[in-house]
C-alpha cells in the first residue's frame, strides 16, 4: 500500500458480518465514522469518541476494538463483525433476535438502548470465547462499558441468563469458529 | 472529536518505518495499537502529518525468551503478552499488572511498546518496566541504542526517544529465584486511570517499591524489608518525597495514604510470593 495523502478519499475494502463492503476514505476517518456514513452501518453508536465508554465496540479480526480508536484504512482487508451481525437471520433487518439480544429484551438490559450495541458485541466475544466463563470475568469485560439507565444488574442478569440458554442449547457454531484461535483479541 | 487530517503509511518492514520517520522527523507519528495515540489524535492534543501504521510489520509481532528478559517486540498488543505462555511463572508482575491496562477492549489493540512509548504518569506498563528495572530498544534508520527504563522517561508523556526513532522493543527482566512479586491499584473503576498504583519486588535482602500516578513518572525506591524496624519510616519518607498533588480524582494526602497503605500491602503480597 503506497503512502495515502491526506486531502483524498482512498478506497477501503474490507468484509462486515461476512459480506464484502467498501467505499472510501481519507486516512483521517475513524472506523465508526466510516461505518455510519459510508457503509450505513448506523448499529454501531458513538458516545465519547475517545475510547472510554465502549458503546462503538466492535470485533476486528475476532478481537475487541473500538470503533473509534482505529482508522477506516487500517481495518483495509479486515475481518469487522458490528452488532448487525449478530442477529442470526441478517437478511431480515434484525427482525429475529439473537439468543442474547433476546435476553436483554427479556431482562431489562437496556432502556434507551444507546450502550447496547458495545456490550452485545463484547459478550458475543466472551461467549465465543469461553461459553463457561465465570460472572466474574463476565463483570470484568463488561467495565470497559458505561450504561447510564440500568444500572448494569439488568445487563449482568440478561449475560447470566443468554449464557445458560447457550449452554443448555449445546455449544452454538459461530461464523468465528473456523478462525486460527491465536487470532482471537489479536 | 475527530482527528485533524494526516497521510498514513502502511509500513511492510521496519526499513520503511524508520526511512518515512528519517525524512519526516517530529510530524510523523509511529501508529502501533493506537489506544494512547487515538484519544490524543481525536482531543487534537497531537497533530501529526504523517501516521506510520507499523502493526504490519512482521518482525515487530515477536516475544522472545533469552532466559534473562522477555523481549516484547513493537508490534505485540497487551493482549498477545497476557495469552503468553508461563507469563505469571516467568515474570508475575507483568502478569499481574497488565490485568490493570485499560480495559479487555483496549488491551486487545493496544500494545506494549505503545504504552512505554506514551509514558502516562499513571500508566502501569511504564511503572512495571522501571520497578523491574527492564530496558527500551531504541532503533533509527542508521543505529541502535538501548536505554534503562530509569533513563528513557523524562517526565510526564516525556521521554528521551529521538524524532527518527522508534521502540523496536522493550525487555522485561524475568522472575528471579527467591524473589516475590506484586502489583496492585486503586482506580475509580477497574481500567480507568490509576489514583496509585503499586509494584514491588522484595527477595531475602531488600524492597523496591515502584509507584505510579503520583508524580509526574513512575518512581521507585529501596526500601528496607517489610520485617525490619525501619520499614514504615522509609515507605513514609518516599510517600512524602513523591510530592502528590491534589487533583479531581484525589487529593494528594489520600495518595500519600495510598502510598503507605496500598504499597505495604503490595510489599506483603510480594514477600508472601517469595520462592
Amino acid at each position: 500500500m503506497p503512502r495515502l495523502t491526506a486531502d483524498t478519499r482512498h478506497p477501503v475494502s474490507f468484509t462486515l458480518n461476512g459480506s464484502a463492503v467498501s467505499g472510501h476514505a481519507e486516512p483521517r476517518m475513524l472506523l465508526s465514522d466510516f461505518l455510519r456514513h459510508e457503509i450505513g452501518a448506523t448499529g454501531t453508536h458513538l458516545g465519547c469518541e475517545h475510547g472510554v465508554c465502549g458503546a462503538c465496540t466492535v470485533q476486528i479480526d475476532g478481537g475487541l476494538a473500538r470503533a473509534c480508536l482505529a482508522l477506516a484504512v487500517q481495518t483495509e482487508g479486515a475481518e469487522v463483525r458490528t452488532v448487525e451481525g449478530l442477529s442470526p437471520n441478517g437478511t431480515d433487518g434484525g427482525a429475529t433476535l439473537s439468543i442474547l439480544q433476546e435476553a436483554f429484551r427479556e431482562h431489562h438490559g437496556l432502556q434507551c438502548g444507546f450502550c447496547t450495541p458495545g456490550f452485545l458485541v463484547t459478550l458475543d466475544a466472551v461467549f465465543r470465547d469461553d461459553l463457561h466463563a465465570s460472572e466474574e470475568h463476565i463483570r470484568a469485560m463488561l467495565s470497559g462499558h458505561l450504561c447510564r439507565c440500568t444500572g448494569y444488574a439488568p445487563i449482568i442478569k440478561a449475560a447470566l441468563a443468554a449464557q445458560a440458554t447457550l449452554l443448555a442449547r449445546g455449544a452454538q457454531p459461530h461464523p468465528d469458529d473456523a478462525m486460527p484461535k491465536e487470532d482471537v483479541h489479536a | 472529536m475527530k482527528p485533524a487530517a494526516f497521510d498514513y503509511l502502511r509500513a511492510h518492514d521496519a526499513a520503511e518505518a524508520l526511512e518515512a520517520l528519517h525524512q519526516e522527523g517530529g510530524d510523523a507519528r509511529i501508529l502501533a495499537g493506537g489506544q494512547s495515540l487515538f484519544p490524543m489524535l481525536n482531543m487534537r492534543l497531537a497533530r501529526p502529518k504523517l501516521l506510520v501504521d507499523v502493526m504490519h510489520v512482521e518482525a515487530f509481532g515477536q516475544i522472545d525468551d533469552d532466559g534473562a528478559t522477555l523481549r516484547i517486540g513493537a508490534g505485540v498488543r497487551q493482549a498477545m503478552l497476557e495469552r503468553h505462555v508461563d507469563l505469571k511463572v516467568r515474570q508475575p508482575m507483568l502478569a499481574a499488572a497488565l490485568a490493570w491496562v485499560g480495559h479487555a477492549q483496549t488491551r486487545a489493540r493496544g500494545t506494549v511498546c505503545g504504552s512505554i512509548a506514551h509514558a502516562d504518569p499513571s500508566g502501569e506498563l511504564p511503572l512495571a518496566l522501571l520497578t523491574l528495572g527492564g530496558s527500551v530498544h531504541l532503533r533509527t534508520r542508521k543505529k541502535r541504542r538501548v536505554l534503562a527504563a530509569d533513563a528513557f522517561t523524562t517526565g510526564m508523556m516525556a521521554t528521551r526517544k529521538g524524532d527518527d526513532e522508534l521502540i523496536e522493543a522493550v525487555s522485561f527482566p524475568v522472575a528471579l529465584p527467591g524473589t516475590g512479586y506484586a502489583f496492585r491499584e486503586l482506580g475509580r473503576r477497574h481500567g480507568d486511570f490509576a489514583i496509585v498504583a503499586c509494584a514491588a519486588i522484595v527477595d531475602a535482602r531488600k524492597t523496591v517499591l515502584g509507584i505510579g500516578g503520583v508524580a509526574d513518572m513512575p518512581a521507585k525506591r529501596d526500601l528496607p524489608l517489610p520485617t525490619s524496624p525501619d520499614f514504615a519510616d522509609a515507605l513514609n519518607q518516599f510517600a512524602w518525597d513523591l510530592d502528590a498533588r491534589d487533583d479531581l480524582h484525589a487529593t494528594g494526602r489520600y495518595r500519600r495514604d495510598l502510598v503507605r497503605q496500598l504499597g505495604r500491602q503490595t510489599i506483603e503480597e510480594a514477600a508472601a510470593c517469595r520462592v
